[in-house]
């Protein structure tokens, strides 16, 4: 219970939240969001409500949009879903972007330098690999938070730029395609190496792969022993270790495939998308996660509908830049709907009301 | 003689739901004297010292500091008036300097700091009454001993002309002891008054000048040095109001079920906690541990559920040594237990009752399916431990979070019975229960022990060791000071082993 400085208003955390309260509250936080987006846009000028209807319809409006969405939509789910499952342990995994990059470069490596050459064995080492090397980047964070202890925050932050320059000393080095130009981009994948997309459209086999990691998150997560272990973990570790749960060998494991879910972005994106290795592959997908894990309170399903939500707001953001409206606008977009998102969750488990007038008028 | 009392607090009444802290607690503090405060746990030192150094306001009675009354509204208030209190646990913020944490909160001091004065007058300040501390140190540097010396300036700096002090020695190794207690007598010949906690004996003949006894809120007695002595003190601390229940019926079985074998280990803050403990638990026996809280009973819990390693000794599960174990191995030689803090470490608070009564046992075979919970039979099995245990759950699914204290013990006690262990650990199991969810607890460890389950209960109630108990083992600063037969021996026995008044670790059996 809190009191407000100068009022005589208590916070109080209520015994159970409202139902009602799970569905209401993040709708009227994403008005909130888009209220104050458009009143910033306004002071700098801009006609908001052509801006909102613009992106809106750009985003779903068309089969083109909308395809364009899901495509954005399939690296934001799978990735977030890796990062959801090691948030369930109370591990801050921020090295999402990293472990993408890392992916993609594994898959490259599967996919234009395989010592064997390419065949049908090409496609599963690619997912092999990339999801090997993202889990084993986020590994070498584990290994320290689990025996010393060390900040995993920092860490998996810090991993994510030498994982960036490692794919550009790769692309403007060593993997530079030869027929290429001098540009930064390694040679185009064999065909081999390539997902199968939906008809014209750039939507790729990725999606199902990401579907189905969600249910299989559910799954793990909700029904199995070892998510039973994360969960516990998660809430209390106290009560873990008093449960005799191994929280040092579920924190390798936890990480590890944390980093390999991530690890498969980067080679989804890849091999689905861009057909080659190259610089910016990833447009900040590890640190959109970290928004729509919280968003969708770490819940595999919820994280689908908000990465929707989120591909939308992107391509949105593209259309509209085409008519001069900064790209950032996105990622204040991005960043108001966690404020007002997170701050309605006050509303959720809190209630304000007034203090009974006797306890005291002490400062 | 005519100076007036430093403090004079009087017919202070402090009421919370449900228990009245204080009950007409009269108490004062002389101009040069060391006031020892005396008392169980929950006996209202805490709180009565809360009233006086502003953290709460009484119900009814007075607060007079030398000769006026006040009232404070804010510890800042008391601090003022020249009331410092020196908690238990140090409020220093660790990356400051000892002369940054020393001013911090001074509204005194001008806008822009010279800090070389400031640590000129720390220097002097703490020279004059043997405290050594640099102020420029860091914080985080220090050992608890020099924290503690921190404190004590910081409240000097403040003008404190009393000075209560929170059990100061728990923390302290006995030749920091001996250098504080010169400290303490330092500051009195310059006519200061002094508070101190304790629960040690020997600290008690060794500094007081005055001793008051609390016992359930009230003052029983405030004692001159020459009327002081141990026996009476005990006596006076830990009562006599206990009622011998009715003898147990079946004797103990001889299987040792737990045994202790010299087991050394190290508290929190990397001092011994526990000082070569040996002791036995037969099955269908109730081992009692009594002692002031913090004297090793959470530590004694943890080595045996190998939630905390030994230094040195052997624990002993059915005459198997299980000192290298993991918890989850000693889990599965039978250890169960109740811990200390049920709501965070024996129960996840925002899991449901399903998910917390198998805590313990989703790894075993019968509940398995693959890899997968066998959420059926799960949930079979949870049905019938409710209905067994009698436990009220409002909502199935709801976070335990919100049972209430009799439902979280029961649902605790449910899961660790029916884990079929071969030793309980039970630590302050009846802990804030009421009358009734008590007796529910007491008939079914007295149950589990006909059954030959073996129990070591660790309580700070004497009512309840006597109640259950067969045997009862004294924990005294991390040593056994002795073991007794629960039926053949006095309180005041107890009471004075639990002070270690005798000094010497003898044992029986």
């Amino acid at each position: 219970m809190i009191k407000l400085p100068g009022t005589n208003l208590l916070i109080e955390k209520k015994l159970s939240p409202d139902p009602a309260a799970f569905f209401v509250v993040p709708v009227i936080s994403i008005l909130l969001a888009l209220l104050v987006g458009a009143f910033s846009l306004a002071l700098s000028g801009r006609d908001y409500q052509q801006i909102y209807a613009t992106m809106f319809s750009g985003a779903f409006g068309s089969t083109y949009g909308l395809s364009e969405t899901i495509v954005k939509t399939i690296p934001l789910t799978i990735t977030s879903l890796g990062i959801a499952l090691a948030f369930r342990m109370q591990l801050w995994n921020i090295g999402g972007e990293g472990q993408i990059y890392m992916g993609a470069f594994a898959a490259t490596w599967a996919a234009l330098f395989f010592p064997v050459g390419t065949g049908w064995w090409t496609m599963p080492c690619m997912i092999l690999l990339g999801m090997l090397a993202g889990g084993l980047w986020a590994l070498l964070t584990a290994i320290p938070r689990a025996i010393w202890g060390v900040n995993e925050i920092i860490t998996t932050l810090m991993m994510n730029y030498v994982a960036i320059f490692w794919v550009n000393y790769l692309v403007y080095g060593p993997w530079k395609d030869p027929q290429g130009y001098n540009f930064p981009l390694t040679a185009t994948f064999p065909p081999e190496a390539i997902l199968p997309t939906l008809g014209v459209s750039r939507i790729h086999f990725g999606l199902f792969l990401g579907l189905l990691l969600t249910v299989l998150m559910y799954a793990v997560v909700q029904h199995t022993r070892w998510g039973y272990e994360i969960k516990v973990t998660g809430e209390s570790v106290s009560a873990a270790r008093y449960a005799g749960i191994n929280s040092k060998r579920n924190i390798l494991l936890v990480m590890f495939f944390s980093g390999a879910i991530c690890g498969l972005t980067g080679m989804t994106e890849v091999s689905g998308i861009a057909y080659r290795l190259q610089p910016g592959l990833s447009t900040g997908y590890g640190f959109t996660a970290i928004i729509i894990a919280w968003l969708a309170r770490l819940n595999p399903f919820a994280i689908v509908l908000v990465s929707f939500l989120f591909g939308g707001l992107q391509v949105g953001g593209y259309i509209v830049q085409t008519s001069g409206i900064p790209s950032s606008m996105v990622t204040m977009l991005q960043g108001l709907l966690l404020f007002f998102v997170l701050g309605g969750e006050l509303l959720t488990y809190y209630k304000i009301s007034k203090a009974p007038a006797s306890s005291g008028q002490d400062t | 003689m005519n100076q007036p009392n430093l403090v004079e607090l009087n017919n202070i009444t402090k009421k919370f739901p449900g228990v009245t802290a204080n009950d007409q607690v009269n108490f004062s503090v002389r101009p040069g004297e060391i006031h020892v405060l005396l008392g169980e746990n929950g006996s209202g030192k805490s709180t009565l010292m809360s009233v006086l150094c502003g953290l709460y306001s009484p119900d009814a009675g007075d607060i007079i500091i030398r000769g006026t009354k006040m009232q404070f509204r804010s510890p800042r208030q008391a601090i003022n008036a020249g009331i410092g209190m020196v908690h238990q646990h140090f409020k220093l913020i660790e990356s400051f300097s000892v002369a940054e944490n020393v001013i911090l909160g001074d509204q005194s001091i001008p806008q822009v700091l010279k800090m070389h004065q400031i640590k000129n007058y720390l220097t002097k300040l703490s020279q004059r009454f043997g405290l050594q501390i640099n102020p420029s140190a860091m914080v985080w540097q220090l050992s608890v001993g020099e924290k503690q010396r921190v404190e004590i300036v910081k409240m000097l700096y403040r003008g404190s002309q009393v000075l209560i002090l929170d059990e100061p020695t728990a923390v302290l190794t006995p030749q920091e002891t001996g250098e504080l207690f010169r400290t303490l007598r330092e500051m009195t010949a310059t006519g200061r008054g002094i508070v101190v906690i304790t629960h040690k004996m020997h600290e008690v003949m060794e500094i007081a000048d005055r001793v008051t006894v609390l016992r359930r809120g009230r003052s029983v007695a405030t004692l001159e040095k020459q009327q002081i002595n141990q026996q009476d003190l005990a006596w006076l601390m830990v009562g006599q109001d206990i009622l011998r229940q009715e003898k147990k019926k079946i004797p103990p079985g001889d299987k040792h079920v737990l045994e202790l074998k010299n087991v050394h280990c190290l508290n929190d803050q990397g001092l011994p906690g526990l000082t070569d403990i040996s002791f036995t638990v037969h099955s269908g026996e109730i081992f009692g541990i009594a002692g002031i809280a913090g004297s090793g009973q959470r530590e004694l819990a943890e080595v045996i559920a190998r939630l905390r390693p030994v230094s040195s000794g052997d624990v002993l599960i059915n005459n198997q040594a299980i000192t290298g174990c993991s918890p989850r191995q000693a889990i599965d030689h039978g250890v169960a237990m109740v811990p200390e803090d049920r709501l965070g470490t024996g129960l996840v608070p925002n899991m449901d009752a399903m998910d917390n009564l198998i805590l313990k046992s989703y790894r075993n075979k019968s509940l398995r399916r693959g890899p997968f919970l066998n959420r059926t039979l799960t949930r079979e099995k949870v049905n019938q431990l409710v209905s067994r245990f009698e436990i009220r759950l409002n909502a199935p699914d709801a976070p335990v979070k919100l049972l209430s204290g009799g439902n979280l013990q029961r649902l605790l006690l449910a899961r660790e019975i029916t884990s079929d262990p071969q030793l309980l650990i039970a630590v302050y199991p009846v802990r804030g229960l009421d009358i009734k969810a008590t007796e529910a607890v007491h008939n079914l460890l007295l149950e589990q022990r006909s059954k030959g389950l073996a129990v070591l209960l660790i309580s700070e109630d004497l009512e309840e060791i006597f109640k259950l108990s067969d045997r009862v083992g004294v924990l005294c600063d991390g040593r056994i000071t002795g073991i007794r037969p629960a039926d053949a021996t006095g309180v005041e026995e107890i009471g004075l082993l639990m002070m270690d008044a005798q000094n010497q670790g003898e044992t029986t059996i």
